[in-house]
């Protein structure tokens, strides 16, 4: 029994070696970006700092390269939240600019001298690398990593009760493609020609004509795109071979059956994206043609190229970047399916019909991509046909949500922050998908396309949905991960800032569209038709500083309870799923005997038990 | 249609965000078409709003009823396929009603255009809109790439085509005369563009190696301005372009006017 309670104590221990080594090492991969800025005789420097992070992996390879699948998981989890924070920052950046348009900040001036050109107000072309740098990290920096890397690698083996995943080194080959693709996307901001400014959709023309940034961010794309092509073979791979004996396909968790199709989609949809940044970065630094047609003028000259398509790009684009959208809702689902059974006591209702909606989405999710090119000149009977598709696709969305209010329905609800959390991915996730109604109404979108309806769509989708579908599962497995509790009073008023501020600064932009106010534009002053929005941006500025600086409470408790918290115990939510069937933290090769799987996940309330839960391994 | 308006109240609070009285709200609609849009951008609000407001307010009625308290053991169920098929059928033939609604209207705005009484033709560049009008003869002159100068033939028109005699070309002056159908053929030198006038309810990219074509018929006099709503580079925020909408006689006074004027 202590020889046990030992162990248990070595891997919290082990985990917090992983968390910090792991900090280290991202602070580190810094420093030579940051000496990028200095004169070209301080080449010492970047030399030197590059040395050093050599040195740093060397000394720290053993916690830091692991095949260890939950290793890989919490080393996601710490990069992908350090790059959500990030992203939140160049948010903020962002809010500024639109708060108080031209208005001069000496101060900013001083810590970037580049965005801010002599102390006065923000440069266009830098607010353009915000919002392109802001979408890009945290699609695939943040969002992406987070739902797949980390939930993936984490949850696979332990809820389907395997030791681990197929193939082990190739998941951690997955991990370690990650941080040279932020230090190569992440490289422009570090150059004199600036980061990437085209866009997270990065539509040519105007992707090939920008500058070395540019080229950084489709190489660091790239190697993501490889990233997650390893990890989705590697879940596939996975989920089909190493289940533990009696967990039948329709036994499997709805975050598995998520993960699952995810990993399909990303398997099917990324080569294309990979291929078509490859054309871009033919034609960006090749002199090819493939989106480029005959007849281009820049800047008064004529181009020497000929025979491209400009649209070719955004139907090879959006073919897998709609099915990414969906990559980056799926495993939230899938995460709140599985928490609202926990704290409603109750099984998950309609548990068939939440798999096949999944798969719905998914078949749906590859038919549906030129709804984002809806006024891009394309044929309209075409457009049509997009139409119908989109329309459709909110059909599971909606089954989704009435099986969630079902489960809700009866229970025994306990609002710990998990709970808050998923309920408010619930709420949420009804505005995004209901304001996609809007955008999918061909005629509707000839108006609100790229204004910030759109805007506050995709964040209503993916703040709204992803991200707090993210805080559930973070708080609800963080004891599994790290062996103690979150402290819940930090974790509730983190989830209420959260929940009001991402209100206040979203769902202005509905009305921001409404009233014609464009995308990515640097100062909307000029137009007429927009000289009453400036005290709602500003409303919406404030409210976004709060949002941000709300998180701090979440790194706070983050990083005490790593320490300080209650100690966990193996089953702190008293749930039925495997994971919860062996020791917080688990130990190397997670179970001591392979479990054997004897009911589905959610049975809960069970009549005629005296406890209101039934672990799956538990004969009755 | 009451029970419309009573949804859009519901947005009221963020005009009290507004200086001077003003909402922020669609901004005036000044063609044939767009009224049209905004009916369907209504209904689809009703239906998006009613939903929104019956699924929240079940959340939080949910939430309350069957809060966890001593005692009260949570139901068990697995589901019932009855309501699984009623909730599926119900959204999906909303949804196809909804798609056939907006097909209607999709196919006035998008369908084969009604024959113009004017044409214009519109290239977009960084970072403004040039504007050419083919005069009397109706026919536009010929262009050719290699004849643009920035800075005196933005289109490259080849001035000793006859039928280019009368043509203008402006850049970012857009008139057009009330009540008559216009047909815009859209194009672009360098990269995409999109041309957006928020009072018209439409925007249209124009791309690199196409034409596209729109048409309006503006039923309001005035002045608007056209934006740009498609990333196109460090300028894109004042690529503005200025549209006059005014009567038949105004507007050829104004082209005859500026033919001379270009002439000089
Ligand atoms: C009910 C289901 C949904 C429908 C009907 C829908 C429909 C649409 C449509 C038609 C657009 C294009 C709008 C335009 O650019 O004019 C769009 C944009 C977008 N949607 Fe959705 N959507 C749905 C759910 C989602 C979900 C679940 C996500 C992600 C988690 C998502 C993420 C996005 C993003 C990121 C964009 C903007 C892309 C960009 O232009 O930057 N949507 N949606
Ligand atoms: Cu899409
Ligand atoms: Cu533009």
């Amino acid at each position: 029994m202590s020889g046990a309670s030992h162990t248990t104590h070595d891997a919290a221990d082990g985990m917090r070696k992983v968390v910090n080594s792991q900090l280290i090492f991202l602070g580190l991969l810094f420093v030579p970006l940051l000496s990028l800025l200095l004169p070209a005789q301080a080449a010492w420097i970047r030399w030197g700092s590059l040395a050093v992070l050599a040195a740093a992996v060397v000394v720290m390879r053993r916690t830091l390269f692991s095949s260890d699948h939950k290793v890989i998981g919490v080393q996601f989890l710490i990069t992908s939240l350090v790059m959500l924070f990030v992203g939140g920052l160049l948010a903020a950046l962002i809010r500024l600019q639109l708060g108080w348009p031209n208005q001069a900040w000496p101060w900013l001036g001083k810590i970037l001298p580049g965005g801010f050109p002599e102390g006065g107000p923000m440069d266009p072309t830098f607010y353009n690398m915000l919002f392109t740098m802001h979408g890009s990290i945290m699609i695939f920096f943040a969002i992406i990593p987070l739902l797949v890397g980390v939930f993936g690698n984490y949850l696979i083996p332990l809820k389907i009760g395997a030791g681990d995943m197929a193939f082990p080194k190739l998941n951690m080959y997955s991990y370690w493609l990650v941080p040279p693709a932020i230090a190569v996307v992440c490289a422009g901001f570090f150059m004199e020609s600036g980061a990437a400014a085209g866009g997270w959709t990065a539509y040519a023309p105007l992707s090939t004509t920008l500058g070395p940034g540019q080229v950084c961010w489709i190489v660091g794309v790239i190697i993501l795109g490889s990233s997650s092509i390893m990890g989705a073979a590697n879940y596939l791979t996975t989920i089909i071979n190493l289940r533990a004996p009696g967990m039948s396909f329709f036994r499997l968790p709805l975050a598995i059956w998520a993960l699952f199709i995810t990993a399909i989609m990303v398997l099917l949809a990324t080569p294309v994206l990979a291929s078509a940044l490859i054309l871009l970065l033919l034609d960006s630094t090749a002199g090819t043609s493939f989106f480029l047609p005959a007849g281009l003028v820049i800047d008064g000259v004529v181009q020497a190229r000929a025979g491209g398509q400009v649209l070719l790009w955004q139907h090879l684009f959006w073919f897998y970047s709609h099915p990414a959208v969906y990559i980056m809702i799926l495993p939230a689902m899938g995460i709140v399916s599985e928490i609202l059974p926990v704290f409603a006591r109750k099984p998950l209702f309609g548990y068939h019909s939440m798999v096949y909606a999944i798969m719905g989405i998914a078949l749906l999710g590859f038919l549906v991509w030129a709804h984002h090119m809806f006024t891009s000149g394309m044929n309209p009977t075409l457009g049509t046909s997009f139409m119908v598709s989109t329309m459709v696709i909110a059909v599971p969305s909606a089954i989704k949500t009435f099986n969630w209010l079902g489960t809700l329905w009866r229970g025994s609800i306990q609002l710990t922050t998990p709970m808050l959390h998923a309920i408010a991915f619930v709420s949420m996730f009804v505005i995004g998908g209901l304001t996609g109604i809007f955008a999918a109404s061909t005629p509707v979108d000839l108006y609100l396309h790229d204004t910030y309806f759109i805007v506050g769509h995709l964040h209503y989708v993916l703040f709204g949905g992803s991200l707090f579908g993210i805080f559930a599962g973070v708080t609800f497995w963080y004891p599994k991960m790290f062996g103690r509790m979150l402290n819940e009073r930090l974790g509730k008023i983190h989830c209420a800032l959260t929940f009001i501020c991402f209100n206040a600064v979203m769902f202005p932009m509905f009305i921001l569209g409404i009233a014609g106010m464009p995308r990515r534009i640097y100062d909307y002053t000029a137009y007429t038709h927009l000289a009453q929005v400036g005290g709602l941006n500003r409303m919406m500025s404030v409210a976004a500083f709060v949002l941000v600086a709300a998180q701090v409470l979440f790194i706070i408790n983050f990083f005490r309870s790593l320490a300080h918290g209650k100690v966990a115990g193996q089953n702190p939510w008293q749930a039925n799923t495997l994971e919860w069937a062996t020791a917080s933290p688990p130990p190397h090769g997670n179970f001591t005997t392979t479990p054997t799987v004897y009911h589905g996940p959610y049975e809960y309330s069970v009549p005629g038990r005296k406890e209101d839960w039934l672990a799956q391994n538990v004969k009755a | 249609m009451g029970w419309l308006a009573a949804l859009g109240a519901l947005f009221a609070p963020a005009s009290a965000w507004a200086q001077d009285g003003m909402r922020v709200w669609l901004p005036q609609a000044v063609t044939t078409t767009a009224p049209v849009i905004d009916r369907l951008f209504y209904v689809v609000l009703a239906i998006t709003g009613a939903v929104f407001i019956g699924v929240q307010l079940t959340l939080v009625y949910f939430l309350i009823r069957y809060r966890r308290r001593p005692g009260v053991r949570a139901g068990y169920t697995h589901g019932n396929n009855l309501v699984e098929v009623v909730w599926t059928a119900i959204p999906a033939i909303i949804l196809v009603w909804l798609s056939l609604r907006s097909q209607q209207v999709w196919s006035q705005v998008r369908g084969t255009p009604p024959p113009p009484d004017l044409e214009v033709a519109i290239t977009a560049q960084q970072f403004a809109w040039n504007i050419h009008y083919p005069g009397a003869d109706r026919r536009f002159g010929r262009t050719d790439a290699s004849l643009i100068d920035e800075a005196s033939n933005p289109i490259g028109l080849d001035r000793t085509d006859p039928t280019a005699q009368d043509d203008l070309v402006s850049v970012n002056q857009l008139h057009l005369p009330l009540n008559q159908t216009v047909l815009i053929h859209l194009k672009a030198k360098d990269v995409i563009h999109s041309f957006f006038v928020p009072q018209f309810r439409l925007k249209q990219d124009a791309v690199p190696g196409i034409t596209s074509r729109m048409w309006v018929q503006p039923t309001t006099a005035g002045n608007f301005d056209i934006a740009c709503a498609e990333l196109c580079g460090l300028g894109h925020y004042r690529m503005r372009g200025f549209l006059t909408i005014e009567s038949p006689e105004e507007f050829q006074n104004w082209l005859t006017q500026s033919l001379a004027e270009q002439a000089l």
